[in-house]
């Protein structure tokens, strides 16, 4: 028997005040139109976004559990890297 | 729609700059607001308080009628995502009743709730579509692309009307069914132009839907003629958009007649099918048993 469900979509919504799209969950949709109808029916609404995207999971590459040492571990002891030594500018915001 | 992000209207980094202190955290939503707010709820001079209050009540009992019908399809329908829509379209429409009736009711010194619960059959001018109980998904879709289509065009031309609080509640439906109709005809066009069967259903529904259609378009004879003249209706609209949906979604346009009056009443005249007494027998039952309960 073949699967008859839908594809999972995953949805990421921007506030009105972010700055950036935040992953907020997934649903089931037959195409990426019908996700973002989807995901306006089920994410916003309580007024949370101004924005969506919707991306197919099955098209996300994702860094596996196995390599989190060798991906991640050599940046832990690079403090030079955090740009802690400047002064930021009054003007500057959202840092 | 969009593959990326060209809101160049509204800078994320204008809004932070704009308004940090409302303390609340971006996920929960700000920026509600009242759709009534600082509107001057007296009856403009010169209109006739007795044809608005009609017709407040009509557009109202529509929208409370058929969000009672979608309301039935919680829990009924194939899909998670598809119930959620359902019932936010349903929550839209009690939205427009609850603010209509109120207005009616504002002028005959009744609430929204005893308009609702307390008028008998006869007293409900809501069209005989809003009624029609859906016998599938294609049914529900086909109805509520011709609801919203008419209701669209509508509350368009009566964001402008003569009421202030009439106008306003145009206005705030307008976004509303302008998803209403996006919704409707996304999936008229998807099943139309789907599968065989999936053709055969929508049109069957869509030749079973037509007859009451017709009520849409006649003049409502209790229309106030300073707020709404029903000769500017814009039936030329309203055909494109179907024609439109229907050509997309290859479902041919019925040519029946409609539904016809019943010794020269419709809906509108508190006429009703066979299946209004039941839904005001489950929508009122439990308000007539506990009149004085609150929630």
């Amino acid at each position: 028997m073949t699967d008859q469900s839908w594809p999972l979509f995953e949805v990421f919504l921007r506030g009105k005040r972010g700055l950036n799209h935040v992953h907020v969950g997934s649903l089931h949709a037959a195409d990426p139109e019908m996700a973002l109808h989807h995901a306006r029916d089920l994410y916003t609404r309580r007024n949370e976004g101004v924005s969506i995207w919707v991306v197919r999971a099955s098209d996300i590459t994702a860094s596996s559990p196995d390599e989190k040492d060798p991906f991640f571990k050599p940046s832990g002891d690079k403090v030079y890297r955090h740009p802690t030594f400047y002064e930021i500018p009054d003007d500057v915001p959202h840092m | 729609m969009s593959t990326a992000e060209h809101d160049f209207d509204d800078s994320p980094y204008d809004l932070l700059a704009a308004d940090t202190d409302e303390g609340h955290r971006w996920a929960f939503g700000t920026g509600f607001t009242d759709p009534l707010e600082g509107i001057d709820t007296s009856v403009p001079e010169g209109l006739d308080p007795g044809a608005l209050v009609r017709y407040c009540l009509a557009l109202g009992d529509d929208a409370l009628i058929y969000s009672h019908r979608l309301q039935q399809w919680v829990a009924a329908l194939p899909e998670l995502e598809e119930e959620t829509a359902v019932a936010n379209i349903a929550l839209d429409l009690l939205g427009q009743a609850r603010l209509l009736l109120a207005r009616a009711g504002g002028i005959v010194g009744q609430t929204e709730d005893q308009l609702a619960f307390f008028r008998s059959e006869h007293e409900f001018r809501n069209v005989r579509l809003a009624e029609h109980a859906d016998r599938d998904f294609a049914e529900l879709v086909v109805r509520l692309l011709l609801f919203s289509t008419w209701r669209l065009s509508l509350f368009s031309s009566l964001s402008s009307c003569a009421d202030p609080v009439l106008a306003a509640i145009a206005a705030k439906g307008v976004n509303e069914l302008a998803y209403h109709r996006d919704y409707a005809a996304s999936w008229v066009v998807r099943l139309g132009d789907g599968t065989p069967l999936s053709h055969a259903k929508t049109q069957a529904a869509l030749d079973a839907l037509w007859p009451l259609a017709g009520e849409l378009l006649r003049p409502d004879p209790d229309a106030p003629a300073d707020v709404f003249d029903h000769s500017v209706f814009d039936h030329g609209a309203f055909d494109a958009v179907i024609d439109s949906v229907l050509a997309t979604a290859t479902l041919d346009r019925p040519t029946s007649a409609p539904l016809a009056p019943v010794a020269g009443k419709t809906g509108r005249d508190g006429v009703h099918t066979e299946a209004m007494g039941y839904i005001l027998a489950e929508l009122q039952s439990v308000a007539r048993a506990h009149p004085d309960a609150t929630w």
